[in-house]
């Protein structure tokens, strides 16, 4: 397959992430088992305090950021059936007793704002090898989870379940 | 914000390419080539380079190792001077004035103009201090990831050049595009199917 641009890659392509992200959500609200078959130590997927939708009607784009605990779920559903899509959305990650939090934005999939589970304390030189191995760990439980869901999500886009069951079941979700 | 910051930011890359062994020597001498250099009292502007995890005013990677377990762990740092225009101004127009005093001239060139502000800010540079910017990344050499510790487009753009210029490797940001073409488990009919998306309609 010939290689884009990168720059025009990136923006001709940032809707699936977008549309990822919306998937998302409607399985983080209709489906918490199937996390489970990606990530068999996950315990819940969740909607943290922060959710930003965009809005384009013509050339015209409108940004909404919700903001609070408990984030979006009336205004977002609302913006959603008017048409926008999720451009950046706050997950908490929890398995058995420990929780990550984070960002991630659609057109780039990159994290921010990442808080992992609680590591100790700094005092020598190894502890911080240690540190460093731990946190590396910690980082990459999140960033597999996140690889693993696109993975699952871009086999379900490239599917024809998408068109026949995915959508009219997010349209359905969109109106409840 | 860095590695063991409580809270990051991460860009996930792929590396495409092979080193030539022995790899660890490779590695070493790619960031002692391009080891970021002092800038303070020297006309540069600007340095960006490598530097030691957690250590990251020494560029001596033999005292601060850049393995940690199967990690490869280092850190890009970028100095920068920052002159507040209205200081450039202030020894601008003092140093007008004095050449056209010294010259008796009534008016400097465009020519002459440029060639004193340029001094100026060669002078300037010289004795302001450049402000460092230090990013971390974690490089996992056989599973060909490496993740960068910020999301920032300039830091990024310098870590492909940098990165590419010191390892001959190429260092491709993933992204929406890239995830699915580069570094998913999808098979080449699937792929194609990602580069004919359009985008999907939720309402109708």
């Amino acid at each position: 397959m010939p290689m884009l641009d990168v720059a025009i890659a990136y923006n001709r392509y940032k809707f699936i992430g977008n549309e990822f992200l919306t998937w998302l959500w409607f399985s983080i609200d209709t489906n918490q088992q199937f996390f489970r078959t990606v990530d068999e130590t996950i315990t819940s997927l969740y909607l943290g305090n922060r959710i930003v939708l965009e809005n384009s009607i013509n050339d015209a784009s409108e940004i909404i950021t919700i903001k609070g605990d408990d984030a979006g779920l009336e205004e977002g559903l609302l913006s959603l059936r008017k048409g926008a899509v999720v451009i950046e959305m706050n997950l908490s990650y929890k398995t058995e007793n420990q929780e990550w939090n984070f960002t991630l934005k659609g057109e780039s999939l990159s994290f921010a704002g990442l808080k992992v589970p609680e590591t100790g304390s700094v005092e020598t030189k190894a502890d911080i090898e240690g540190m460093v191995l731990e946190k590396a760990y910690l980082y990459e439980k999140a960033i597999e989870l996140v690889n693993r869901l696109y993975h699952f999500f871009l086999k379900l886009r490239s599917s024809v379940e998408w068109n026949q069951k995915t959508v009219p079941d997010i349209k359905k979700w969109m109106q409840v | 914000m860095g590695i063991l910051s409580s809270s990051v930011s991460i860009t996930q890359y792929r590396v495409e390419g092979k080193l030539s062994e022995p790899i660890l020597e490779s590695i070493a001498t790619g960031l002692k080539k391009n080891a970021v250099e002092e800038i303070d009292n020297e006309s540069s502007d600007k340095a960006i380079g490598w530097t030691c995890f957690n250590n990251p005013f020494s560029t001596d990677f033999n005292q601060s190792p850049f393995i940690i377990g199967t990690h490869l762990v280092f850190s890009m740092r970028i100095d920068k001077k920052i002159i507040p225009s209205k200081i450039v101004q202030k020894h601008y127009t003092l140093e007008m004035t004095k050449r056209l005093e010294k010259s008796g001239q009534e008016f400097l060139s465009k020519t002459e103009k440029k060639e004193i502000k340029d001094h100026v800010i060669h002078l300037l540079n010289l004795r302001i201090p450049a402000t460092p910017n230090i990013y971390d990344l974690i490089w996992n050499y056989e599973s060909h990831t490496l993740w960068f510790f910020s999301n920032l487009k300039g830091a990024n753009e310098e870590l492909e050049t940098l990165f590419t210029r010191s390892f001959k490797l190429k260092l491709i940001r993933l992204f929406p595009y890239t995830m699915a073409t580069l570094a998913s488990p999808l098979s080449d009919v699937e792929k194609d199917a990602v580069s004919q998306f359009t985008p999907t309609r939720f309402t109708e």
